[in-house]
Parts: structure tokens; C-alpha cells; sequence
């Protein structure tokens, strides 16, 4: 038998990409873009004999957030691991674009949502997606610029890696469950080059408590926290959208204070307990263990909210 | 080239340049007309930490700040971003996004940012620095990757021999000048020859108000499609919405 509450709300990481979206936005009114029928396909996984897909694994569009126009990224993190790659990543970038250029117009929109789900950049296409990534960052900007926020939302599978990660610390506000993974480089690559007495990356507690949700959060590397389900991330994309910050030179040097106080407070930690433990928690080992309703309420004694993203 | 040597031949008019904590140099150099600019670096191929990347937003931070609206030239010589446990624990993700979007926040700002990559950048360090900046420019001795071919051949489970026959026919996975060049990542590559001097005199002229390395990658044959595709979004969005 399903549980009631699946029933209810799906799993955000158990979704597919698509299935986020209907449950994200109001019923019936995502548009998409250069959707699956117009086969806007990789020129270059043919070289490497795998299949491409017809959507690169990058869906965009636009739709409603109770009732308020919004633009949607959302990548599948199943196809080629939710890679940035020159078709996937010029759809974002277009799209990005196109609502920095449409802001304060009819055309505008009040957010762009960015589901993120991914590896990073495509290796068999590493200088087109390592470029996407970058006019990624430069269009982002260019939106909050224009004073739209640009919410990310990580919960998938690929979670948010390599290229993802830098992405998602671009963004105006960043909303995680406890699946949600953010990094630069994987655990894998970490042990590969450094080997396992650096990362063990079967060890999944570790990889956990260094890379998931709950530490991102307590860190100030996420801002919103939620419970795994759809409808938890749809009411936390619609309440964050009006509690973003502006991407301005206060912004950033509000940052840097953050990021500095940050290293000298906690560069000499070698495991996140230890962290939390200078952070004043009271059972810091027990972070992982305790299920969401508790560690929402720990969240919601302690002051982490911060303007500097 | 070292960065001495560099910064000789890009401002013989003189320079004050000086290194910085975390290998990282700062300072000002004064162009052939007189005029004013502000030079901040990283060294010796190190890989990008979080020391490093908060360093130099600092320094750009305080050039904003300054208000004065100094173009901004960026010599890069790092690695990939550090690896290492504690580096992410700590949100190294948070570290290198902050660096790019400040770098990015001084090219709205109205400073001229134009990256000059002496010698390595790679992965995230490679996005977080020299693609950060509105123009790079690559001189001798550059090595712009994403992730060398080995490590490459590793994570797409092909052999590295057939890897290097592919590179033969297509610039979109290889590293290197020439390939990251074609796809529109390059501006310019200046070789020992050249007067870096004029050189970048002139690069700092240039309009550099919109990003255009998708128009460039597609003029160059390295990245055909990217350009048409972002366009037929933007086109279609304004459509989608009525």
C-alpha cells in the first residue's frame, strides 16, 4: 500500500523533472519552450555512441506561482546526470535572457525557479558546458540585477554538483531538503585524486553530513529548508520569492563578511559535528539522526537567516 | 611567463604590484597614456581554496567600493578548485560563486574586467576567475582546461587513445587554447612576439557590455549551436506568454 502522505505530495528526488513542475506550479499553466516535439537534441553525444534525448535533459518554460507569472529551469538529473552541455545549457542561458530583457515589461515575470539536478558540466562536451555554466552565472546575474530573484530549488538525485554547485550559491535564495546535496567537486573525484583516507566515498554518513541538506543549511549555504515532499518545495518557492535578496555591492560585501566570518570560525574543523558543535548546538551528533519535523524546529530557534547571497 | 615578466610587458609605464596572502598579488599599474588600472592575480598554479577566492573578492569588493570605476585586469595563474574534504565541508561551492559573481558585479558596476590567463585554470576555479571576467585573453604558456583528458577517459569509460582521436575532430571536449578558443571561451591569444602593451590598451577599449561568446563560438565553428538555440528561447518566451 502507498503511504497517505506520498499519495498527498510525491517525493521531490523520487520525481521526474517534469512531474516537479506540474507540481510546482499552479495546475495546467506551464508553457514550455523548445519542449520534447520541437527535438532540439545534442549535436555531439553521436560521437560517443549514446543515445541523445530530445529535450538534452533541460526543461524551460513558463507558468503561474499562485497566480504570478514565473519562469522555469528544471534539469532531469536521469539523462546524462543533469549535465550543463551546449544544447542544455544554451536553453537556460536563452531563457535567463530573455526574462532579464522582459523585466519591469507585461512580459515579466516575478521569479525564475531553478530545479536543479546535476552532475555538473558533460564531460563528452566539457568546453560547451563549462561555457554554459559560465554565461549561466553571467545571465543569472543579469536577472537579479534587473531585480528578479531567482530561486533555487535542490532535492534530486544528481544534486546540485561541479558547475551545479556554483550555480546554486549564485541564485537569491536556495531551498533544500534533506536529500538535497550541494558541492564543487564529488566525493568520488575527491577519493579518486586524493584517495579514501581524504573522502571515503561509500562511506554515506560522510558524504551526508558533508554535502547534504541539513549541513548546508545549519551553515548558511541554503536558506530554506523542507520536508522532501513536492508541495513542501512549491510553498517554499512561492514564499521565498518575496524575501530575496537584491543583487547589489552591499549584497556582496555582506557576503564577504559572512564567508570570512565563516573560515575564521570554522577553517579548522574537520567534520561538520564539530562544527556544529562550536555553533552552540546542544546534541550536535544527533543533527543527521532526527527526523524533519525536529530538525525544523532546531532550525527555527536559531537565527540563521542572512541577506549576503 | 612569471607574473614579473608580465606585468613588465603589459605596463611598462610602471606598476605597483605587490603579492598578496594565499597566493595571490594586487596592486596598480599605470597604461602608456597615463591612465589608472587595477590589477589583481593569482600565483604559481595553486589550486583554488577558499582562503584564495575570499582574498580576492575582498580586494575587488574594495575597488567597487572605491567608486571610481578603474578598469580591472585579472592574471591568472591557478589550478582546478582545491580538493579536499574540509574545502567543501565548509561550502567551497559558496566561495568560488561569490568570487565569480563579485568579478561580475564589478563589470555592471562600469569597471572594464578583462582576464589575462599566464598559466593554469581548470573546472570550477577556471569559472570562478578567468571566465568570471567580460574579456579573456590567453598568452604563451596558457593551459585553459575542464578536466584534463585522463580524468576524462576515466569518468566516460572510453580509452584515452580513443579520446585523443576524437579531440582530432572536434574542439568541444578537449583542453587547450585552441579548442576552448573555437567554442568562444577566448578572446584573443597573444603570442611571445606580440606588444602586450598595445594589446591590452586596445582590449580594454572594446564594448564588452553584453556577453557574446555564444556569437563567438558559432562564428568560430567550436560550439555551432548554442547561439541559435538561446535565441529561439528567448524568442519563444515572449510568445509563451500570452
Amino acid at each position: 500500500m502507498i503511504p497517505e502522505e506520498i499519495v498527498r505530495s510525491p517525493s521531490w528526488y523520487e520525481s521526474s523533472a517534469r512531474n516537479r513542475i506540474s507540481g510546482l506550479l499552479d495546475a495546467d499553466t506551464f508553457r514550455e519552450i523548445l519542449g520534447p516535439a520541437e527535438r532540439v537534441m545534442s549535436p555531439h553525444l553521436e560521437l560517443f555512441d549514446l543515445p541523445p534525448a530530445f529535450d538534452d535533459g533541460v526543461i524551460v518554460g513558463r507558468g503561474q506561482l499562485d497566480g504570478k507569472p514565473v519562469a522555469v529551469i528544471a534539469q532531469e538529473g536521469q539523462f546524462m546526470g543533469g549535465t550543463f552541455a551546449e544544447v542544455s545549457g544554451a536553453k537556460i542561458v536563452g531563457l535567463l535572457r530573455a526574462v532579464a530583457a522582459a523585466a519591469g515589461t507585461p512580459n515579466g515575470v516575478s521569479a525564475v525557479l531553478l530545479l536543479l539536478d546535476t552532475g555538473g558540466v558533460r564531460l563528452q562536451e566539457a568546453n560547451a558546458g563549462e561555457l554554459a555554466v559560465s554565461e549561466t552565472v553571467r545571465a543569472l546575474i543579469d536577472v537579479r540585477a534587473a531585480g528578479v530573484p531567482v530561486i533555487a530549488l535542490v532535492g534530486g538525485r544528481a544534486g546540485a554538483f561541479g558547475g551545479g554547485g556554483i550555480v546554486t550559491a549564485c541564485c537569491s535564495h536556495v531551498v533544500i531538503s534533506e536529500q538535497g546535496r550541494i558541492s564543487v567537486t564529488g566525493p568520488e573525484v575527491i577519493e579518486t585524486n586524493k584517495g579514501a583516507e581524504e573522502f571515503d566515498s561509500r562511506d554515506r554518513a560522510l558524504v551526508w553530513r558533508v554535502t547534504g541538506g541539513r549541513s548546508r543549511v545549519l551553515l548558511g549555504g541554503a536558506d530554506s529548508y523542507v520536508k522532501g515532499d513536492v508541495a513542501s518545495f512549491r510553498a517554499a518557492a512561492a514564499r521565498s520569492r518575496n524575501a530575496a535578496p537584491p543583487f547589489t555591492l552591499e549584497t556582496m560585501a555582506a557576503e564577504q563578511e559572512r564567508l570570512e566570518k565563516r573560515l575564521s570560525s570554522y577553517g579548522d574543523c574537520r567534520d561538520t559535528p564539530e562544527i556544529w558543535a562550536r555553533a552552540g548546538l546542544s546534541d550536535p551528533t544527533s543533527v543527521p539522526d532526527i527526523d524533519d519535523d525536529a530538525f525544523l524546529a532546531l532550525l527555527s530557534e536559531r537565527e540563521i537567516k542572512h541577506d549576503a547571497r | 611567463m612569471t607574473p614579473v615578466e608580465l606585468l613588465s610587458r603589459l605596463f611598462p609605464s610602471g606598476h605597483d604590484v605587490v603579492a598578496g596572502p594565499s597566493n595571490t598579488l594586487a596592486g596598480r599599474a599605470k597604461l602608456t597614456d597615463g591612465a589608472a588600472v587595477e590589477v589583481v592575480g593569482v600565483t604559481d598554479g595553486a589550486p583554488l581554496s577558499p582562503e584564495t577566492a575570499i582574498e580576492l573578492a575582498g580586494v575587488i569588493i574594495r575597488i567597487v567600493q572605491d567608486g571610481k570605476k578603474t578598469p580591472i585586469v585579472l592574471l591568472i595563474d591557478t589550478a582546478s578548485q582545491r580538493m579536499t574534504r574540509r574545502d567543501e565541508m565548509l561550502g567551497l561551492n559558496e566561495y568560488l560563486a561569490h568570487l565569480a559573481k563579485v568579478v561580475t558585479l564589478a563589470g555592471l558596476s562600469g569597471h572594464r574586467t578583462v582576464a589575462v590567463l599566464y598559466g593554469a585554470a581548470a573546472a570550477g576555479a577556471f569559472i570562478a576567475t578567468a571566465l568570471a571576467a567580460q574579456t579573456l585573453i590567453t598568452v604563451d604558456g596558457a593551459h585553459p582546461s575542464v578536466m584534463d583528458l585522463p580524468s576524462i577517459a576515466r569518468v566516460t569509460k572510453l580509452p584515452l587513445e580513443v579520446l585523443e582521436k576524437k579531440a582530432e575532430t572536434t574542439p568541444i571536449f578537449a583542453p587547450g587554447v585552441t579548442p576552448l578558443a573555437a567554442t568562444g571561451a577566448v578572446m584573443e591569444n597573444w603570442t611571445v612576439a606580440d606588444n602586450f602593451s598595445d594589446r591590452i590598451e586596445s582590449a580594454l577599449t572594446l564594448d564588452a557590455s553584453s556577453d557574446t561568446r555564444d556569437t563567438l563560438g558559432e562564428e568560430r565553428g567550436g560550439r555551432k549551436v548554442a547561439h541559435s538555440v538561446a535565441l529561439r528561447v528567448a524568442a519563444e518566451f515572449g510568445k509563451a506568454a500570452r
